[in-house]
């Protein structure tokens, strides 16, 4: 499909970016009193199943409902949400690996998916059939599972997972015909890099562990930054800064709340062209991953509500909205 | 037929054709936007509307520079041209609004597009958004005046 054809699609998400929350929707919620109320301000805006439930997980999942329900009814190419679910179904993956290799079924929650779902994926790797996995999926899930039954270190699964996932989203998505799933699947990719990198070099990982963990990227030299960040946080702070992530160093420097909210954030910056756009699927993209981050920060203000943190400590963790 | 006939038929048709094929272009292209803010927000019908028929224009004044053409060339009535000169020069008569008609309705179409976007979201801005398109309507009305000046012009 050319991008002519997606003009009756992006003027519908157009129309459903009214409803997108804004920032003064976000700042509102983080100012209530609980989660009683941030869920009422939410059933208000048409978020939930319309029956007034007070379940905070239910309505989040009815609003990831509606979202993936809106996207398969504009007939976008399918491989394009495939591409978005990676991160997904590799969280699968690591899950099933760990349920069997450790025979504990409370290792980790897996996400719903129609073809790998908890069910199906404990049943692939049990058979160790694992050319019923998609292509990209399947040496890393033969190595990741010998690996995890071997050592049963589970980091190490961790990381060959994450790992194989952002070099399958790098590939599919440079092979995109859509321009904003082509930087999205860059920025995603360094963003992962330094989260990596920044976590490691917190807990004292070593420089092997950091080529291992890290996945090639364009934009990042991940060879600099694994050294920077087998050295010290200064090093990587300065590392960042020399490869034009100087906000990533500042927000590191603040607090590792206000580095996961760049992280995010950054990620929202790459899709926000996408609001002056009138053709092509990328507005339809970004109101998808708008829709994923507003229901994450939302999910944030709720966890918040719900465990009392004070509103200076939510405010810190919620994110910037697309519109 | 003569072939200065043929020579001015065939601008006739190109006007027509040409500025039919460009608002035809357009006004689908709005169509397809307008459809999709109806389907979610029917209360912005008559706005979009409005806006999908801007790219029409370029279909109607290419029709009307094909009627002049032939009342003056004898086919609708009157003494039929038979010098192959006169008949080139109603063809070249005819290019101005033929070419931009078809450029210009396409262009507005898009900018169509692009405003319908802007009601989508904000439909108390349907007066500003409605004039990116119209702006383009100048250069078609600009070729329309230069095909009519050049027909009624032409000494047989």
């Amino acid at each position: 499909m050319g991008d002519l054809d997606y003009i009756f699609a992006v003027a519908r998400i157009r129309v459903k970016e009214k409803s997108l929350l804004s920032d003064t929707d976000i700042s509102q919620m983080t100012a209530m009193k609980d989660e009683r109320a941030v869920l009422g301000y939410l059933a208000d805006r048409g978020w939930g199943d319309g029956d007034g439930s007070t379940d905070a997980e239910a309505v989040l999942r009815a609003e990831e409902r509606k979202t993936v329900e809106l996207v398969k009814e504009l007939k976008i190419d399918p491989a394009v949400f495939e591409l978005l679910s990676y991160p997904n179904l590799y969280h699968n993956l690591k899950a099933g690996i760990k349920e069997i290799c450790t025979s504990d079924a409370n290792v980790g929650a897996f996400f719903d998916d129609e073809t790998y779902g908890r069910e199906a994926m404990l049943r692939i790797l049990q058979n160790k059939s694992f050319a019923e996995l998609p292509e990209h999926m399947r040496e890393v899930a033969e190595a990741a599972y010998a690996s995890m039954l071997e050592t049963r270190d589970g980091q190490r699964c961790d990381i060959l997972v994450d790992r194989a996932c952002l070099e399958a989203m790098e590939k599919a998505g440079q092979k995109s015909k859509s321009r904003l799933l082509r930087e999205y699947v860059e920025s995603t990719v360094a963003v992962s890099d330094i989260k990596i990198a920044a976590r490691a070099q917190k807990t004292g990982k070593s420089l092997a562990f950091l080529k291992e963990a890290l996945a090639p990227c364009r934009s990042l030299d991940t060879r600099k930054l694994a050294i920077a960040a087998s050295e010290s946080e200064e090093a990587l702070i300065n590392c960042l800064d020399a490869q034009g992530f100087h906000e990533a160093g500042e927000a590191l420097k603040e607090s590792p709340s206000a580095f996961e909210r760049w992280c995010d954030n950054r990620l929202i910056e790459t899709i926000r062209p996408e609001k002056a756009n009138s053709v092509s699927m990328g507005p339809v993209i970004a109101y998808y991953l708008a829709r994923q981050n507003e229901i994450k920060t939302v999910r944030i203000i709720l966890t918040a509500k719900a465990n009392g943190f004070s509103e200076e400590a939510t405010r810190e963790r919620v994110r910037d909205m697309y519109v | 037929m003569t072939l200065g006939m043929v020579f001015a038929l065939t601008g006739a048709v190109l006007s027509t054709a040409l500025a039919g094929w460009g608002s035809a272009w357009g006004v689908g292209m709005a169509g397809q936007a307008a459809a999709g803010v109806v389907a979610e927000d029917p209360d912005q019908f008559a706005k979009v509307l409005i806006l999908q028929l801007l790219p029409g224009t370029q279909g109607i004044y290419g029709l009307l520079v094909t009627f002049i053409t032939l009342s003056n060339i004898g086919v609708l009535g009157g003494t039929p041209i038979t010098d192959t000169n006169v008949g080139l020069m109603y063809m070249l008569a005819c290019l101005p609004i033929a070419i931009v008609g078809l450029i210009s309705a396409y262009h507005q179409g898009r900018t169509s597009v692009a405003s319908i976007g802007i009601v989508a979201k904000k439909p108390d801005q349907f007066g500003k958004a409605m004039l990116f398109p119209a702006m383009v309507e100048t250069y078609a009305i600009l070729a329309l005046l230069v095909s009519i000046l050049a027909i009624t012009n032409i000494k047989a």
